[in-house]
């Protein structure tokens, strides 16, 4: 009684703060809505739209675009949204190769983005900035988790990922944390649909592991793959493959895998049941990964609007720099480099009645930053 | 000399182009400008296409490597010139526009030379697969070649430069990229007028009589191809300086099927027919993209009606039936 | 490396090949007969995999959805050439391009509306899970087996059909003089219709049967279409056994070169670059061998008659 007494007190506060400093706030939200990676976009969409609605705070207008998963088309969105909606905030772009096009640019205009999915390096490391805040994690840091968690049960580990930045940016970390011996090291084409080719050289490299990262389709096909080929070598991977948007794809052959993730479902704790049941309910739907960062993301944006206006760049920034939120991730808080600093676990899938999904079996990082946080001089 | 409503609209077209982004710009909505800024270099590049396609009939589906290799150019020189670190054989960087164009063009051309000589020993629509074959190896090897950026792309940090204007501005950008297109509509109509023009044009219609009064169709198809390419190489590396990025999905064949698209939408072997489907084409774009979701789908019933119920495309609509063809 | 591997290895070569066949066969009599470039074809492919997708869900059974593949793709194939393409046989190459890429845009986002953003399950049947001994390479999953043994099917059936059938005669005569078996009385907007819907459904088989190797998604004909392409134009346009051997071809080089390119960079560079450079030149190399043979034979290897 005494805690709902006391929330509604922090309600009423929050309410009368927003009163005080009403004024309208425009995010943009570029994301990928149409085309074969649209079921992300659709997560982040409707996880940030949901937890505005939730927030309470009607000063809050959004706009959302679709990028079609092409990088020049979302550059003309970003001009469009600084320049003709001239949005105080920006988010929501799912690809690396499409925040390279857009967050340079857009950061250096004055205008500030919040990542809620990809960590290119460079944006971690030298090309940082005061106006870049990543909501999701650095890229390399699922891959480093699986390997450091490779280290208990795995000596030769068969490493493959598709041949792009990301790819290498994959397999370097998991290198960067990986002790053991690897089997073989393969760079895949981007867009690959069938690996058999692969496959029969994972069976023939006498390893006692793989190790894969292949986002989207790719990952699928692998794993359906993989299943049938009479290896049975276990399978570790990023939890990108194992997301809520891909499992019912993939299907029981999923099954048992470890994976990482900086979120699951079950995590224990307040603000992320809340989560689970509030999407659930409005989308009938489990939400991803993907929507548990954008939700994230939503709710650092409201906490920091409850502190300053979003026209004092500085007052702003700092307020979302304290990452003053109650994060479905449990603990939350940004590096030097505005990348997160969180737990990494590892996950494995499971069926609970016949809804495959994930359940946390270990951690493999507590507090964990990133390898480039060093070479941004902010 | 009475003018042909052709003549009207195309100028009208062009003076449209030119106020529109003046007018935005002086009631502060530089976005207008941007949008009108990709209009001219779609449109120039698609101007670089027609030279092969509606003048050749050579219906190249390759053509974004072109593009791409221009856009590459601009973004390989500006990102030496910016780490001040030397390319190969110790060449500098630059960040010189002009300096940046010339290189883009030739490097456009030299691509386009062996690639040429080899797909037009092909016709139909072994020509169209073998173009699109060159453009595929391009893109894959874009995409997975490390240096520059691989499948995430390349940035350019600030906008290149031209002697004596502020290209950072979007006005002053937009006003030399359409400079740059009327040159090419220009060029093409030099061209089309020119003896090569002619003797293209008969390659094209009738390339037994070209030879029988012995020329051979293969040269001036060679040479039409790359002029065409180098065109296209000039519009990639203003695109990639509008972006201030470049990437492998300018390579893509999305972006030939894209370039084609531009041009019959507008109207085939048209002077202006390029600027009017890049116009049409960036409008439906922003427009539809702001309606719905969905706006493929829609995007694509037009195009689907503009082939099957307007032949001439818009300018046929507009204009009536072209002079020849 | 052992000799099994290689051998292994050869046998998914001949397996994307035959899967490749079964995309290009379609394109290539569509072509042969109506001298139509369909870009759509992909599409077919997808709806192929859709229909198979959302009826074992349905019903718990591939074999429905497999039937379901069929009957939706030259349902959808037939539609098209009826409203659509039939408009197109008199045009130009470009008009055909330009018309059916706008029919990837209609139905690559028309699928997504139906069947949503996110991709569907879709699995191998229970009777043919799993791998199966083979002399000489050990285990082998009997599903792609079963792929091949399809593939050389179908190779056949058509084979059969347009040597010996009343149609297949059709066909022929429609390949070599379109306005002469006018003038016998043939029905011909019947017989394109016939065919176009043969070469979608052919297109929608080889999409039910891949899906349940592979992510049944928005988009997923456009890799397959392209390599159809270079495999008709490596066969020769419009002939069925360039298909079958181009299909083979370019499924056994790309496979093989995925596989050996790395091993051999490796000799001279260490293992993240001779992956990855590897990688880069595999991605290439069916485009180059495309680029090779039409330098020397512009028609392609089995050039149909001009």
């Amino acid at each position: 009684m005494k805690k709902i007494l006391a929330s509604s007190i922090f309600g009423l506060s929050m309410a009368l703060s927003s009163v005080v400093m009403a004024e309208p706030v425009k995010i943009g939200v570029i994301t990928t809505l149409s085309g074969g990676g649209a079921g992300l976009g659709v997560d982040v969409r409707d996880a940030f739209v949901l937890a505005v609605k939730q927030s309470g705070n009607e000063d809050i207008e959004l706009v959302i675009e679709d990028d079609a998963q092409k990088p020049e088309l979302a550059v003309q969105l970003a001009e469009k949204m600084i320049q003709s909606d001239k949005v105080d905030l920006m988010t929501g772009i799912i690809w690396s190769n499409l925040a390279m096009a857009v967050v340079p640019s857009a950061v250096a205009q004055e205008v500030i983005y919040l990542s809620p999915n990809a960590g290119p390096s460079q944006l971690a490391g030298d090309k940082c900035s005061p106006n870049y805040f990543n909501v999701a994690y650095q890229n390399d840091n699922f891959h480093e988790a699986m390997g450091e968690y490779a280290n208990q049960d795995y000596k030769k580990t068969f490493i493959l990922a598709p041949n792009y930045p990301a790819g290498k940016d994959s397999l370097t970390g998991f290198k960067r944390y990986y002790k053991g011996e690897l089997a073989g090291e393969l760079y895949t084409q981007v867009g690959q649909t069938d690996y058999a080719a692969e496959i029969a050289q994972i069976r023939d490299s006498g390893a006692d592991s793989v190790f894969f990262f292949l986002p989207g389709g790719m990952g699928i096909s692998f794993m359906k793959q993989y299943a049938q080929s009479g290896v049975n070598i276990p399978v570790l991977g990023p939890g990108f493959s194992f997301s809520q948007d891909v499992l019912p794809a993939v299907g029981d052959a999923a099954l048992g895998v470890k994976n990482s993730s900086s979120w699951s479902k079950d995590l224990d704790n307040e603000a992320n049941k809340k989560f689970v049941e509030a999407f659930q309910a409005e989308y009938n739907r489990l939400p991803s990964l993907y929507a548990a960062q954008s939700w994230d993301t939503a709710n650092l944006i409201v906490s920091a609007l409850s502190k300053a206006s979003v026209k004092d760049k500085d007052a702003f920034r700092e307020a979302l720099k304290a990452a003053d939120f109650a994060s479905v991730r449990g603990s939350f808080k940004f590096n030097n480099n505005n990348h997160p600093i969180q737990d990494i676990y590892v996950r494995e899938v499971v069926k609970e009645g016949d809804v495959l999904t994930n359940k946390i079996i270990a951690t493999a990082f507590e507090q964990h930053g990133d390898a480039y946080a060093s070479e941004c001089k902010m | 000399m009475s003018m042909s409503r052709e003549t009207c609209i195309n100028i009208l077209l062009a003076l449209l182009l030119l106020a529109v982004p003046v007018a935005a710009a002086e009631l502060g909505e530089p976005f207008y400008v941007t949008l009108a800024t990709r209009v001219a270099i779609l449109a120039l590049a698609a101007v670089g296409l027609n030279i092969a396609l509606g003048l050749g009939g050579l219906v190249s589906f390759g053509h974004a490597a072109f593009f791409g290799i221009g856009g590459y150019v601009a973004g390989i020189l500006a990102s030496h010139a910016f780490e001040m670190s030397p390319l190969v054989f110790g060449i500098e960087g630059t960040t010189s526009m002009p300096v940046i164009w010339l290189t883009a063009i030739m490097i456009a051309g030299l691509v386009a030379l062996p690639i040429g000589a080899i797909s037009l020993r092909t016709t139909g629509v072994y020509f169209i697969m073998i173009t699109l074959a060159f453009a595929q190896m391009i893109y894959y090897f874009a995409e997975s070649w490390p240096t520059y950026g691989g499948a995430d792309g390349l940035s350019i940090i600030m906008r290149n430069q031209f002697p004596g204007v502020n290209t950072a501005r979007p006005l002053p950008y937009f006003l030399i990229c359409y400079c740059l297109l009327i040159a090419g509509l220009g060029l093409y109509w030099l061209l089309q007028g020119s003896r090569f023009g002619l003797a293209l044009q008969t390659a094209r219609q009738n390339a037994i009589r070209l030879s029988s009064v012995g020329i051979a169709p293969f040269g001036i198809r060679l040479t039409a191809f790359v002029i065409s390419a180098m065109v296209v190489g000039l519009a990639g590396a203003l695109f990639a300086d509008l972006n201030k990025f470049v990437s492998p999905s300018m390579l893509s064949w999305h972006m030939s099927g894209e370039l084609i698209v531009l041009i019959i939408l507008g109207g085939k072997g048209r002077l202006f027919g390029p600027v009017a489907g890049a116009a049409v084409y960036v409008l439906f774009e922003f427009a539809l993209g702001g309606l719905t979701e969905r706006w493929q789908f829609f995007l694509g019933l037009v195009l689907l009606g503009v082939v099957l119920f307007a032949r001439g495309g818009l300018l046929g609509l507009l204009a009536g039936k072209a002079r020849h063809d | 490396m052992s000799i099994a591997l290689l051998i292994e290895q050869l046998l998914n070569g001949l397996q994307l090949g035959v899967m490749l066949f079964l995309m290009a066969a379609g394109l290539t009599l569509i072509f042969g007969v109506m001298g139509l470039i369909n870009l759509a074809h992909g599409s077919l492919f997808m709806i192929g995999a859709f229909a198979c997708a959302a009826v074992a869900a349905a019903t718990g059974s591939f074999w429905l959805g497999l039937a379901a593949s069929l009957v939706a793709a030259a349902a959808a194939g037939a539609l098209i050439e009826v409203v659509i393409v039939r408009r197109l046989y008199a045009r130009d190459h470009l008009d055909q391009v330009l018309a059916t890429f706008a029919l990837i845009l209609i139905l690559s986002e028309g699928t997504r509306w139906l069947f949503g953003s996110f991709p569907l399950y879709l699995d191998i049947p229970s009777l043919l899970q799993g791998a199966v001994p083979l002399p000489g390479v050990g285990q082998y999953q009997l599903y792609r087996l079963v792929i091949i043994a399809v593939g050389m099917i179908v190779a056949a059936g058509l084979y059969l059909l347009i040597a010996r059938t009343r149609l297949g005669m059709r066909i022929r005569a429609g390949e070599s003089d379109r306005e002469m078996i006018a003038a016998l009385g043939v029905d011909i907007s019947t017989l394109y219709t016939v065919v176009f819907a043969l070469g979608a459904a052919l297109a929608g088989l080889a999409g039910a049967l891949v899906g349940a190797l592979q992510s049944v998604q928005v988009g997923m004909g456009e890799p397959v279409l392209i390599l159809a392409f270079v495999v008709i134009v490596i066969g020769g346009i419009g002939s069925i056994k360039g298909a079958l051997f181009g299909a083979i071809l370019v499924g056994i080089v790309d496979t093989m070169g995925r596989f050996l390119l790395p091993k051999l960079l490796a000799l001279v560079l260490p293992a993240t670059q001779s992956g990855a450079i590897g990688g880069a030149i595999a991605s290439m190399l069916i485009y180059i061998l495309m680029a090779l043979i039409l330098a020397f034979r512009p028609r392609g290897l089995f050039a149909a008659q001009a």
